[in-house]
């Protein structure tokens, strides 16, 4: 069939269909589309009016015979075209059948209820409570009589407050504001109380969280809703809070836990909070530096004190060699390094002007190379 | 089939008639509403009332009897309901605005005088809401912003929830809690001023901060010093003559002849001095 536009359409009744049905289709369709206006038919229904030939088939000799017997067929000219089903053997109606397989259909699907694991039923008896049911199969009256409503009672919902990315300032004791986003878990404790006693259960436990965290922050100073130990515990006493307000209202609510997920300063002074860190990381700095310092200060006074022990303790031995011996050696290595002239005490003569001497001759050579 | 059904056509009629009158007499009241029944326009009972201590099943929810066409029910919501409060600015009485949003929970506890005077829950409801906001704003303007804030802790939610009870009280309605949701600064000049104050507050901790870092970095150094003067002190005052000597050779040593610093003075020196005594064989 392919290339070839459908044959249950009637667009081209006219072509040669390649199959039977299509032929059938083509002959009940009559020759153009524009003279059929009532678009694409069934091709299994039966016409009676066109007077064009048909190949008959088994099947349309079949529709044809319902047709007659019945006295106008579904599939008239003018009118519905819609197949009817072929009477039962006894010649009634299907009507009672039907009713009753829909009867059955309506008893087996509002009288049994399989509830998952998680779930519990409130059953009410025209709009009176009647009972709760827990997970597995219940029987209850037939729809209308009993209902059941049917909710997940164990696993925990989570609200994110705020919802997005927008920023929720809150007032904190010492009139500083933050900027502060959290989650609040909760399920459902008494299945009874939550789906009678309250107009919006959730949107109450969102409220109180939201009255709850507002609360508990504004007793709280800035330095504590931001660092670590402080939001612990605004989340233990939002969590209590919500917990007694809505058992106050008797709202079948189980807080599970309330999660600050971020406590951060106002967009606005963000800067200057930024400079406070990077105060801080400069003073710590500074003071390890000092640290570093003192250590070798104190390290090299040290050397040096353990340097005079020692000696000292030769000293002690013989004092007047050590001391020569010392300033000898000391002597020594000074005068090694350094030009020395002799000069007799009473006159200025110099006994050996000795580096003058090596320099002028060093002078030259340094230049010629 | 047809001759049978025009036969029994009258029965049919009268039965379907009776079933419709029957069904007319009958009503369902859910455990969410309370009813009350107006005959004539009269209340004459409420079915489903609240009562508080009764658990939902006992409380008469469920099918109903009323004379049809002579009864007719008002429904009225028996769950705890929400009076929203739109945002609020309240001033304290230290002159500092705050917008404020809250919200009151009530419950119908008298269906029959709230049908006669509002009608309906959200015609209370309407009417609450203005009583709420004033109510709020007259009690939180008798207070300093500071306590504002933690306005739980005072005596001022309780005063809010008392002053619309009074009122819900006319209207059949009792007023269960009064909460504060939100409670923020307005935008503009309170908010700016605020970060302005954060910012300036911050800046002085980050100046103080570096300051005790210098201090604390001052102490440290200041610290090693005395220590190493005293390990000086302890062991160079053993023999201070001695340590004379001895440092005035280390002074000579890396004065004159540090490796480091590499540099030829002249030394001139007495045939006399100390050192050439020896030289002159003596």
């Amino acid at each position: 069939m392919t290339g070839r536009k459908s044959p249950w359409g009637n667009e081209n009744g006219g072509d040669e269909p390649a199959s039977v049905e299509g032929e059938a289709a083509a002959d009940a369709d009559g020759p153009t589309p524009s003279a059929d206006p009532k678009g694409p038919r069934n091709p299994w229904a039966p016409s009676d009016n066109d007077g064009a030939p048909r190949r008959p088939s088994t099947l349309d000799d079949m529709l044809r015979a319902r047709a007659r017997k019945t006295g106008g067929g579904g599939g008239g000219g003018n009118g519905s075209n819609f197949p009817r089903m072929p009477e039962r053997p006894n010649g009634k109606s299907w009507a009672g059948p039907i009713a009753g397989t829909l009867a059955l259909l309506w008893l087996g699907i509002s009288t049994t209820h399989i509830l998952g694991s998680n779930e519990q039923g409130i059953v009410t008896t025209l709009g009176k409570y009647s009972r709760t049911v827990g997970s597995g199969v219940s029987l209850t009256l037939p729809w209308p009589i009993e209902k059941m409503k049917v909710a997940d009672v164990t696993s925990i919902k989570r609200d994110f407050i705020p919802d997005g990315d927008a920023e929720k300032l809150m007032l904190t004791s010492d009139q500083n504001l933050v900027d502060i986003s959290y989650l609040v878990r909760w399920n459902i404790k008494d299945l009874k109380l939550y789906t009678f006693q309250l107009d919006d259960p959730h949107d109450t436990v969102k409220e109180v969280a939201e009255a709850a965290m507002r609360g508990a922050v504004a007793e709280v100073p800035l330095k504590d809703a931001m660092g670590g130990g402080g939001r612990a515990q605004i989340e233990l006493r939002v969590r209590q809070r919500m917990q007694a307000i809505l058992d106050g209202y008797r709202a079948g609510v189980m807080v599970q836990g309330v999660d600050i997920k971020k406590t951060d300063p106002p967009q606005k002074v963000v800067e200057a909070f930024q400079r406070v860190t990077a105060a801080q990381q400069n003073a710590q700095q500074q003071i390890t530096g000092a640290r570093q310092w003192a250590q070798q200060v104190i390290n090299q006074s040290q050397g040096n004190a353990a340097e005079f022990d020692k000696v000292y303790e030769q000293y002690k031995l013989a004092p007047e060699v050590t001391k020569r011996r010392l300033y000898y050696e000391t002597m020594e290595r000074v005068l090694s390094n350094n030009d020395k002239v002799i000069v007799e005490a009473n006159g200025v003569t110099p006994y050996l002007p000795l580096p003058e001497v090596k320099r002028k001759a060093a002078a030259p050579a340094a230049g010629g190379q | 089939m047809h001759s049978t059904y025009d036969n029994r056509k009258p029965l049919l009629i009268t039965l379907g008639v009776l079933a419709v009158m029957a069904l007319s007499c009958l009503t369902t009241v859910p455990e969410t509403e309370e009813a009350v029944v107006l005959r004539l326009g009269d209340p004459v009972r409420v079915i489903n009332r609240f009562q508080p201590g009764v658990d939902f099943g006992q409380t008469g929810a469920g099918l109903a009897w009323r004379i049809p066409f002579l009864e007719t029910l008002v429904r009225v919501d028996k769950r705890m309901l929400t009076v929203p409060m739109d945002r609020q600015q309240v001033l304290s009485t230290d002159q500092q605005p705050l917008e404020v949003d809250a919200y009151a929970r009530i419950r119908v506890i008298d269906p029959v005088r709230l049908v006669r005077s509002a009608g309906s829950t959200s015609r209370v409801i309407e009417q609450l809401q203005p009583i709420l906001s004033s109510v709020l704003r007259q009690e939180m303007g008798k207070r300093s912003f500071q306590s504002l804030l933690t306005a739980e802790r005072g005596q001022a939610m309780r005063n809010i929830r008392l002053g619309l009870d009074a009122e819900a009280r006319q209207y059949g309605a009792q007023v269960i809690d009064v909460r504060i949701k939100r409670a923020d600064l307005p935008v503009g000049t309170p908010l700016d001023s605020a970060f302005a104050r954060m910012t300036n507050a911050k800046e002085q901790e980050a100046a103080t901060i570096l300051g005790q870092g210098e201090r604390d970095a001052q102490i440290i150094r200041a610290e090693a010093q005395a220590t190493s003067a005293k390990i000086y002190a302890d062991s160079f005052g053993k023999d201070p003559k001695f340590y004379d000597f001895f440092r005035a050779m280390r002074s000579y040593d890396a004065t004159f002849s540090n490796p480091k610093n590499p540099g030829s003075s002249t030394i001139i020196l007495s045939p006399d001095s100390d050192y050439l005594r020896q030289f002159r064989g003596k």
